[in-house]
């Protein structure tokens, strides 16, 4: 069952993970083998979603994924959700509404809320509060992040949101 | 770590705009370095080993076979401290790493390198430390009068205020005991830092921090190096809240790097932050207010109590707070207050937003509701009447000379009219997704609470911050050791330049200790006024400098000249050049700023001992389950006292997230402990408020009036948000629930009284 | 890298067969679903990581299906799919106890076959799986076996599953009529059960179903509360009477084998029973005070 190395999909590219200890975690991975520091290190038990990745269709939290059991999968990491030199209409959001403070939760929110409006484009505020209810955010108390997405969802409806 | 650059309209990015934050980007994009992301060629893994006992003796310490595990370069124990083996902000108390006694869960017994955390796990499981177990003194209440536990005695600082008479009695007197559990700051970034061994000896830092210099100082002396040999980089900051102002990993990383000649990194878990960093001091808390029959304070009686747990940490300033501002914002004429924080075997504790005002709001402002009740009076109106002003004097005997719109903020806060609506999703009720409740169990409640405290450090500290401004081909560098925390200084910083200079790009170098001086702690809501103003006077002597040349150079005198838009203009408009010409040869300036001096308290907790006071009221409305226990907090309002309004948006992330702070400890956060230990070191128990607890934050007003002597006018704003709304929370679970509910966190078992049949 | 280290033992499993061959090499192995119990343990360093099988790519465990009047759920079904609104359908309280279950990145990959792997007394969809009966079918290289849930899970944390083993799927009963979970928590999302609550009905068979969560070392049927709610409910105008409540309630109580820790104390998670048990019937039946 032994290999010397396997293989990850990260934002659409083939990444060799060799020599490495059974116990890594997706997040470790990424952040520490293959030079994606985005998704972040917050509590690694599955409390904080600072760690939010999607693989395949579903946001999870990369802490709790063993890497190894990750390949054959396509994972996009914050760094994936847009091209260089280029923000996503949630990340400009972000900016705009100040949703950023030390800006820690900040990709797993954007993971997560990416996700949420390409399933939802007009979510009400509890469906927001709901979805984002596994991404802890110490700084903003959440104000500027709720109004982020609802700006970004507007813009996704061709609506402008004053 | 990297120079932060953006190109900003200047338009929309000058004093009072909501300019963007120049770190947004990187932010977004996932490319911000913080602490925990750096790597380094050749780079190894530190870890800490740490005492599982709040008391222990130290009888035996081996680590002969950590040492053999393949991959471990290197293990150190308190006998490697090359400098001084004890450490602290204020007072050095506390060892690097334990020699013979360990005091409290969690202090740190030996530290390793090696090649991958599941290595260095390895090897501090192979650690052999034989403890001799102790009684550990967990009870602040006889620590005074127990055997000391530490060298330096078990009372950190003792604070009497005797303000007044100290005998009059009112004819209306109420008298309650209330108590603050243990808050952790719970930043998201976990303690974190790479340590690079210089090849002259000394060592370069990587660290999340609040203060580099003070960390640099303390580093050194632990080292045995001369202060310039650290040199400390302020590296991505997740978060800080007071709880990166002591230092934690930052010796043990030095120690390690400058043992195996290697870059180290560390980064602490969860778990390991709980107990390596300081919390919010647990305070017990007595309180007996005096009034007459039309509700005018005549004195205030208290006693305060603070647990700091086993080290010095800030307690001593933090009980100052405490003991100063623990009647609130009220004009009292006579008090005593007697203020005491004490040594235990508790985790230690320290800095957190709020710094002891936070505690004693949660009690003057249930008493001030007390006194309501008693007099039958709107607890609004008791307030109105009481509340501070400009020309009153504090319990200290200080005048407040500057702005106290501490009715302004009553009255707005008092007035708004809410607009939030009833849902009845049960998801937005009490138990939230648990589905526990329907509308007809819950009862709602609302009430107002307002506090206050000091803006920077006071009792005679020497408070400055440095700065530097170079404008060169039009391009503005400001060098400034501010730690950003997340608190928006760099957006700030920014925008002072572009008011003052007239340029759209502004660069913010690293903060670091190489470059530029202190620029003192980011805490105490003091780096707006202080290395605001420190920005300020380096771009004024940057911009005076630039016009002296153009007049010399060009033959105009100085008053007819201004700085617009990337120009020097005359004002006839006869005359323009552009700053980048004008600019070809660098202009620099090197600054120190302080605010006023402030001194010491006298031995009856007497004197003009702080710059200045900032001033907040919340209003809270709860739902609350009384059968169950559980509360929902519906809608927090709030007032706030701002002196001027520098960045609309970055304010209102301020009172947010601080109220957000003030919820938690209203209802769900502790640091739960019992015979020493931590219960609930982690996400997982320690309960911090998601998206579904924390209510919308409806901004009733922004009170701005200009602060005299404050750079622009503007107090400080991080800490008021977080000092009333705890008071205010509780004070509506109390009105929902007709309970007394002395104690926060209010817990289920507080609101449902249930006893198990024996 | 120390050699001791470089190691890639993780065998991710293409199909159920090819689990088993690998549980049957190695029955000792670390079995690895949705990741959100286990990797907890391996982060924190208390479980070490030797062999590890992935099952969460296993064509057979996933997906769901309808029997009759049996619906099987693949071990491999997440907290987010039960959610759904075809399984919240059939099984209401199971879709409820879903949505209280960690965070919505929690509930993308943890399973019911981890739910009942783990067999924490905190488990959010266990005591509704114990009120239906659930049955397990569980499955080794050299058979299968069909285990009810109750004698599945024996213990705090201990369960009947055999070195070699594997949760294959899970068949609970459709019953007609209302359903509700209640789970207590001092936050208002992403908590762990301080206590929790399940009542269905079985409107064909004039019965109530129940089970209380977090108050035992195993999820407890409160038997004599069932069948005294079950007696006294008027089925066709599905009222109850207040003192039937009051007596379901008490009786649901003093089933509770609650412990004291640092969560909740046994006197709260038993007043809680009280408490919810007689909320979730009143929302079922009206009372009736005449």
């Amino acid at each position: 069952m032994s290999n010397d190395f396997y293989t990850l999909n990260v934002n659409g590219e083939d990444h060799q993970v060799a020599d490495s200890w059974a116990g890594e975690s997706l997040l470790w991975v990424l952040r520490e083998r293959l030079g994606f520091p985005g998704a972040k290190n917050a509590c690694e038990e599955g409390e904080c979603g600072s760690c939010s990745v999607r693989i395949g269709e579903e946001v999870v939290c990369s802490c709790l994924v063993l890497a190894g059991s990750a390949t054959e999968q396509e994972i996009t990491t914050i760094e994936g959700l847009s091209a260089e030199g280029e923000l996503s209409d949630v990340q400009q959001a972000f900016i705009d509404a100040g949703a950023v403070q030390c800006g820690f939760c900040t990709p797993g929110l954007l993971v997560t809320i990416d996700d949420l409006l390409e399933k939802n484009e007009n979510p009400d505020d509890l469906t927001v509060r709901e979805a984002i209810s596994g991404n802890l955010c110490r700084c903003t108390g959440y104000g500027r992040i709720l109004e982020a997405v609802q700006i970004a969802a507007a813009s996704r409806r061709g609506e402008k949101r004053e | 770590m990297s120079e932060v650059k953006t190109k900003t309209p200047i338009s929309n990015s000058r004093i009072g705009d909501s300019a963007p934050r120049p770190d947004g980007i990187p932010k977004v994009k996932g490319t911000f370095a913080f602490s925990s992301d750096l790597w380094h060629e050749k780079m190894l893994w530190g870890g800490t080993l740490r005492s599982p006992y709040p008391a222990a003796r130290i009888n035996k310490l081996d680590i002969t076979e950590a040492l053999l595990i393949d991959g471990v370069h290197t293990v150190l124990t308190h006998s490697d401290v090359p400098g001084e083996a004890v450490y602290g902000l204020e007072h050095a108390d506390q060892p690097v790493m334990a020699a013979e006694v360990v005091r409290y869960e969690g202090e740190p017994v030996a530290i390793v390198a090696a090649d991958h955390p599941e290595i260095v796990r390895r090897a501090l499981a192979a650690i052999k430390v034989e403890y001799e177990e102790m009684v550990p003194l967990t009870d602040p209440e006889i620590a005074e009068s127990v055997g000391h536990i530490h060298p330096d005695g078990n009372v950190f600082r003792k604070i009497n205020i005797r303000h007044g008479d100290q005998e009059i009695q009112g004819d209306i007197q109420v008298e309650g005991f209330y108590e603050v559990g243990m808050q952790d700051q719970a930043f998201l970034g976990p303690e974190s830092g790479l340590a690079v061994p210089g090849e002259d000896g000394g060592v370069d830092l990587y660290v999340s921090t609040q203060w580099l210099h003070a960390d640099q100082r303390q580093v050194a002396s632990c080292l045995g190096l001369k202060e310039e040999d650290v040199r400390i980089t302020l590296a991505g900051v997740g978060g800080a809240f007071g709880a990166r102002e002591d230092l934690s990993l930052h010796v043990h990383l030095c120690m390690l790097a400058m043992r195996t000649n290697r870059p180290v990194k560390m980064i602490y878990s969860r778990e390991e932050s709980f107990h390596g960093h300081v919390h919010r001091h647990p305070a017990k808390m007595w309180y007996r207010h005096h009034a007459d029959r039309e509700g005018n304070l005549l004195r205030v009686e208290a006693r305060v109590l603070l647990d700091g747990g086993a080290y010095a940490s800030s307690s001593g300033a933090v009980i100052a707070n405490a003991a100063c501002f623990a009647a609130g914002p009220y004009r009292i004429p006579n008090a005593n207050i007697e203020g005491i924080v004490v040594r235990t075997n508790n985790p230690p504790c320290g800095a957190m937003r709020g710094f002891g005002a936070v505690q004693t709001c949660m009690g003057h402002e249930a008493q001030m509701d007390k006194l309501a009740a008693v007099l039958n009076v709107d607890p609004v109106e008791i307030r109105l009447k009481n509340a501070l002003k400009t020309g009153d004097q504090l319990l200290t005997g200080q005048i407040i000379t500057g702005t106290a719109p501490v009715a302004e903020v009553i009255r707005t806060c008092a007035e708004h009219v809410p607009s939030y609506q009833k849902s009845s999703d049960l998801m937005s009720l009490p138990g939230g997704a648990g589905r526990t409740a329907d509308p007809e169990h819950i009862s709602r409640g609302e009430a107002i609470a307002v506090g206050f405290k000091n803006l920077m450090f006071s009792e005679g500290f020497d408070d400055f911050s440095s700065a530097v401004c170079h404008l060169e081909d039009g391009v503005a560098t400001i060098t400034c050791a501010c730690a950003e925390v997340g608190q928006g200084f760099v957006t700030l910083a920014q925008q002072i330049t572009r008011e003052i200079l007239g340029v759209e790009e502004v660069i913010l170098a690293p903060a670091a200790t190489e470059t530029v001086g202190s620029a003192g702690s980011t805490s105490a809501s003091r780096q707006t006024w202080m290395s605001g103003g420190a920005v300020q006077k380096a771009c004024e002597e940057v911009r005076l400098k630039l016009l002296q040349r153009v007049t010399e150079e060009h033959e105009i005198g100085i008053d007819d000249l201004v700085l617009a838009e990337g120009q020097v203009l005359s004002l006839n408009g006869d005359f323009s050049i552009s700053i980048d010409v004008a600019t070809e040869n660098p202009l620099e300036a090197r600054v120190e700023y302080r605010h006023a001096p402030t001194f010491p308290l006298d031995e009856n907790g007497q004197g003009d001992a702080h710059v200045s006071f900032a001033f907040a009221a919340h209003r809270a409305v709860v739902d609350v389950d009384p059968e169950l226990g559980l509360v929902k907090v519906v809608e927090l309002i709030t007032s706030q006292d701002v002196g001027r309004l520098l960045n609309p948006v970055q304010a209102i992330g301020q009172l947010e997230g601080g109220a957000a702070q003030g919820v938690g400890l209203a209802v769900m956060e502790e640091v739960l402990v019992a015979e020493g230990n931590i219960r609930n070191a982690s996400f997982t128990d320690y309960l911090i408020p998601t998206a579904l607890d924390m209510p919308p934050v409806e901004v009733a007003a922004i009170i701005e009036q200009p602060e005299p002597g404050a750079p622009f006018g503007a107090k400080g704003i991080g800490e008021p948000p977080s000092i009333s709304s705890t008071a205010a929370v509780v004070a509506a679970i109390r009105e929902a629930t007709n309970l007394e509910l002395p104690r926060v966190p209010v817990r289920l078992t507080d609101i449902v009284s249930v006893e198990e049949p024996s | 890298m120390p050699a001791a280290l470089i190691l890639m033992p993780v065998t991710v499993a293409r199909s159920l067969d090819h689990a088993l061959a690998a549980l049957e090499e190695c029955p000792e192995a670390i079995i690895l679903a949705g990741g959100t119990d286990v990797m907890v343990q391996v982060n924190r360093g208390s479980m070490p990581v030797d062999q590890v099988v992935a099952i969460g790519r296993i064509p057979e465990l996933q997906g769901w299906s309808r029997e009759g009047d049996w619906l099987h759920l693949g071990a491999g079904v997440t907290y987010s799919e039960m959610m759904g609104e075809e399984i919240s359908s059939m099984v209401p309280a199971l879709a409820q106890a879903s949505r209280t279950v960690g965070s919505p990145q929690i509930r993308n990959a943890g399973t019911i076959g981890g739910n009942l792997g783990t067999s924490s007394p905190a488990g959010d969809t266990l005591p509704t799986l114990f009120a239906l009966e659930a049955v397990l079918t569980i499955r080794s290289s050299t058979g299968v076996r069909k285990l009810p849930i109750n004698q599945f899970i024996v213990g705090v944390k201990q369960n009947a599953l055999q070195p070699g083993e594997l949760i294959e799927k899970i068949s609970v009963p459709v019953l007609e009529g209302p359903q509700e979970f209640c789970k207590i928590g001092p936050r208002n999302a992403m908590v762990i059960s301080v206590a929790s609550f399940t009542l269905l009905t079985d409107v064909k068979e004039s019965q109530v179903r129940s089970c209380l969560g977090t108050v035992g070392p195993v999820p407890i049927r409160p038997t004599e509360a069932e069948n005294l709610l079950s007696n006294g409910v008027n089925w066709e105008k599905n009222k109850v009477s207040s003192e039937v409540l009051e007596a379901f309630a008490s009786l649901c109580a003093d089933a509770a084998q609650p412990i004291d820790d640092h969560r909740g104390s046994a006197a709260y998670r038993r007043h809680a029973i009280k408490i919810l048990s007689r909320r979730a019937a009143c929302r079922i039946f009206s009372e009736d005070n005449s």
